[in-house]
């Protein structure tokens, strides 16, 4: 499990590969924390390549979409499974966060 | 001679894995329960959502709240695995909890934005069965969380 972070334009984009959950969750918080720390203000994290996620990971990107939203910025979400959206539709965490179905797509809607 | 097709009935498998109080372990775990639900094609969403999701809630429950990563308590995780269901019981060696006071409503307006208290909700919408019971030993301490998942 890992995650990547590149510049596209404007956008920060990451990448979660593998789990997002307990146990690397705060590693995927602090590369976020630190490019808002940047001056960083758009966000995108893509979850092409994700397993699952627990209640841990939820919980951080909860928390990193309100330090975000304070700092004047935005977090969007993109490529979500039939089981990850299932997930964020039974916490109605899709009520919460922009999702969009594709990569370009959520690089568009900023 | 025509081979006797393979099937599921009477087939069973039954693991116990014990791992020190330490959230690294988790995925370890959840890929060894998770291996016999596959073998006995459990359909892909248990495998991919219901059962590590689920397990991996209780699995941190244990070692962060029932443990407190304490490096002297164990977690021990019993699965049970047949063509009808799965039954995983994780046990801890923290205090004892009210499994119905403890489950929060995520989806609660005022709860929407929390950072935690999403676990006990979704291990309650993703399996068939949730239930605690008190350890059995000596002391007054230990739970026994048991997650029972019906084969669809």
């Amino acid at each position: 499990m890992s995650f990547s972070i590149k510049k596209q334009g404007e956008i920060v984009v990451v990448d979660v590969e593998g789990q997002l959950i307990v146990g690397n969750r705060q590693e995927l918080k602090q590369k976020v924390l630190d490019e808002l720390e940047r001056g960083e203000k758009k966000f995108l994290i893509d979850f092409a390549q994700t397993g699952y996620i627990d209640s841990s990971g939820l919980g951080v990107l909860v928390s990193l979409s309100k330090k975000i939203r304070e700092q004047g910025g935005e977090l969007r979400l993109a490529n979500l499974n039939d089981d990850l959206r299932t997930l964020f539709e039974l916490t109605k965490l899709d009520t919460l966060f922009q999702i969009s179905d594709t990569r370009d797509r959520a690089l568009s809607s900023f | 001679m025509t081979a006797t097709p393979l099937t599921d009935a009477g087939f069973r498998v039954s693991l116990q894995v014990d791992i020190p109080s330490d959230v690294a372990y988790i995925e370890r775990v959840v890929d060894l329960v998770r291996h016999p639900c596959a073998e006995l094609s459990y359909n892909k969403h248990h495998l991919a959502l219901n059962v590590p999701v689920a397990l991996s809630e209780a699995l941190s429950n244990a070692i962060l709240r029932g443990n407190h990563e304490d490096p002297r308590k164990r977690v021990r995780v019993r699965a049970d695995v047949d063509g009808f269901r799965l039954v995983v019981e994780i046990s801890d060696e923290g205090d004892r909890f009210d499994l119905d006071a403890k489950t929060r409503d995520a989806t609660e307006i005022e709860n929407l934005e929390r950072e935690d208290g999403r676990g006990l909700f979704l291990m309650r919408k993703l399996m068939d069965g949730v239930e605690r019971f008190d350890a059995s030993n000596d002391s007054d301490t230990g739970n026994v969380v048991r997650l029972t998942l019906v084969r669809a």
